[in-house]
């Protein structure tokens, strides 16, 4: 079981990470934080044509967290932006346990991370950079249209995580009755 | 009704600890008393080191808040009919027992609150909005849990006073060079301290900040969380005027604490929050409070969580919490060497092997992420806790982000130890660490 969650890529990455650093002009910079358990993530796009044309991050935290981060920054390179929201929702997909998404090679070395749908405590880990990614082309989107000006800076947001599922084996239906209204 | 809180009397529970004269503990008898200890997690016994967090609560105490709602259960004070004045004679009760347990001269001057936090919050909010205004400090340490360092910071903001922390030493203990000069400039009202670090184990010298901190004109608050659950301790002997400390800690309920306070000094404080149960007379637009403790206690109380306490406190001493606290010292002095000897990889914060302290081992492995550490240390039966144990200040001193965290209490044993030393090597495995 610990084997599936932490696999040697994923200790590759948490120790080598890919584009690890700083954008000398970036477009957009997010930074988000775990308020929980202190794990922090600061993306850098450089955006040209709507696509990633650069991608930078700086941040420290728990092996998943990290190996997250720097496997998303791989995957993300020359994406378009819409491209880049798709990945996220596939890889949304990967930690709620979607055979479909364990057999999606685009997903690439992120593949590795799929063990941690059996952690429902870590999956927020996995997911604090594609926050941060998420918050990052919405902000980009909504300067374009002149709505939140042009340099944005988003520093301590809390990480919007989706609630985890339920746990194995419980099934709401089942206990229905029991529940009160 | 006050003549009835001056029979709390004293506590004969020692404020010093007859280390080595005392038995050991009986472990194994003590688990058995745990309910939630007897089983397994992914396969293995549980090994549950996280009590600093929040301790397990013996049979006793379930049992007697079952009992309490089983047959005594109305709302109190103020009731005419056979159960409210049973309940409250329980609730109040309860309260003279936990004036006996901190070593305090009056019941009435036992507050029971939410936590430690309300606690500390209580008297940041009424004692600071009747003494502290502009110039003034509140002094606290770099070492404090954010519920004994933001409580002030709210109160100072809204004083218009300062803040400041006592420096910590590198080896976990605080600077008493540095309390005596922050204390000379002569505006500290009040110095706020932990009577136990949470995040490493440290035993601060209370009776001597106190006697300091009298010195020097300024009130001194005690978090007692830590301290509470493990030692005897006797309010009137630390010399200090306001302690706080929780009841789930110390084999409690959860959502029920107290707040002790000298008599004088809650009688001159404004109230904390409004509400029933702490008034006098009511008008449209005034109202005169209750006396001390009622008009600290607002709505109805946790009556249950006060009940389930005072058997705590009667659990706590038939054990002996000297033989708890020597119990304590001995099995993390046992983890510090094991640690040291078989990790030569791990960081081990806090005091020096040998000082007196608590049962709470701080230490990171090698570039093992704490968090990871505790996910695999779970998988292996081990429950830890990860992170900054709510001492963001204390962690940036260390130089670390996060530090993993293993709390032993009085139903933890050598295999429990061995279980984390096992655990520790698993995560040496997975992650290539020799």
């Amino acid at each position: 079981m610990l084997e599936s969650i932490f696999r040697e890529l994923i200790l590759d990455h948490y120790r080598r990470p890919k584009n690890k650093g700083a954008l000398d002009d970036p477009t957009v910079t997010v930074s988000m934080r775990n308020p929980l358990c202190g794990d922090e993530i600061e993306l850098m796009l450089g955006i040209e044509n709507d696509r990633v044309a650069e991608v930078r991050f700086r941040g420290q935290g728990c092996s998943i967290s990290q190996a997250s981060a720097s496997m998303m920054t791989e995957a993300l390179a020359g994406r378009s932006l819409d491209d880049a929201l798709a990945l996220e929702r596939r890889f949304l997909d990967l930690m709620h346990g979607d055979e479909e998404a364990q057999r999606d090679r685009a997903l690439g070395d992120l593949q590795a991370l799929q063990g941690v749908a059996k952690l429902p405590v870590r999956i927020k880990c996995a997911l604090l950079g594609w926050n941060a990614l998420d918050e990052a082309i919405r902000a980009h989107r909504a300067s374009d249209r002149g709505l939140m000006g042009e340099r944005l800076e988003f520093d301590d947001m809390t990480a919007d995580v989706p609630e985890a599922a339920p746990p194995e084996g419980f099934d709401p239906e089942a206990h229905k009755e029991e529940l009160p209204g | 009704m006050n003549d009835r809180f001056q029979e709390a009397g004293s506590t004969d529970a020692t404020t010093t600890v007859a280390e080595g004269r005392t038995p050991p503990l009986d472990t194994a008898a003590l688990r058995r008393r745990f309910p939630v200890l007897d089983q397994e997690v992914h396969g293995h016994r549980l090994a549950y080191l996280d009590s600093a967090a929040s301790s397990q609560k013996p049979d006793v105490v379930i049992d007697a808040v079952r009992d309490y709602y089983l047959r005594d259960h109305a709302n109190v004070h103020r009731g005419a009919h056979t159960l409210a004045v049973r309940a409250t004679d329980r609730y109040e009760e309860a309260r003279r027992r936990m004036a006996r347990f901190a070593g305090a001269g009056r019941a009435d001057e036992i507050v029971f609150t939410r936590s430690t936090t309300e606690s500390i919050n209580l008297v940041a909010a009424a004692w600071g909005r009747a003494n502290l205004g502009p110039g003034d400090i509140v002094l606290v340490t770099e070492m404090e849990h954010h519920s004994n360092l933001v409580p002030w910071q709210l109160a100072c903001e809204a004083a218009g006073a300062g803040i400041q922390a006592v420096r910590m030493t590198d080896r976990g203990e605080l600077d008493m060079d540095d309390l005596d000069r922050r204390l000379a400039e002569g505006r500290v009202r009040l110095v706020a301290t932990a009577h136990v670090s949470n995040a490493l184990g440290t035993l601060h010298p209370v009776e001597e900040i106190a006697r300091r901190a009298r010195g020097a004109g300024a009130l001194y608050l005690v978090d007692g969380a830590q301290a509470a659950p493990q030692m005897p301790f006797d309010v009137r002997a630390i010399g200090c005027d306001f302690y706080a400390f929780s009841g789930h800690k110390m084999c409690g309920p959860t959502g029920i604490g107290v707040l002790w306070g000298r008599k004088e000094l809650l009688d001159a404080m404004p109230p904390y929050q409004g509400g029933g149960e702490m008034i006098e007379e009511v008008r449209i637009e005034r109202s005169t409070y209750a006396r001390v403790p009622h008009k600290f206690e607002a709505g109805t109380p946790h009556i249950a969580g006060a009940i389930g306490l005072a058997a705590a406190a009667d659990f706590l001493d038939k054990v002996g919490r000297d033989r708890i606290h020597a119990h304590e010292r001995r099995i993390a002095g046992l983890a510090l060497a094991r640690l040291a000897d078989e990790f030569p990889r791990i960081r081990l914060h806090g005091p020096d092997p040998g000082t007196p302290r608590a049962g709470v081992v701080s230490f990171t492995l090698a570039d093992i992420h704490p968090h990871d550490l505790a996910t695999i240390l779970d998988h292996e039966g081990v429950a830890i806790r990860a992170g900054h144990h709510c001492c963001q200040p204390l962690m940036r001193r260390l130089g670390v982000a996060a530090t993993a965290r293993a709390s032993f209490y009085l139903y933890n044993d050598e295999d429990d130890l061995d279980a984390l030393v096992r655990g520790l090597h698993r995560a040496e495995e997975i992650f290539g660490v020799g």
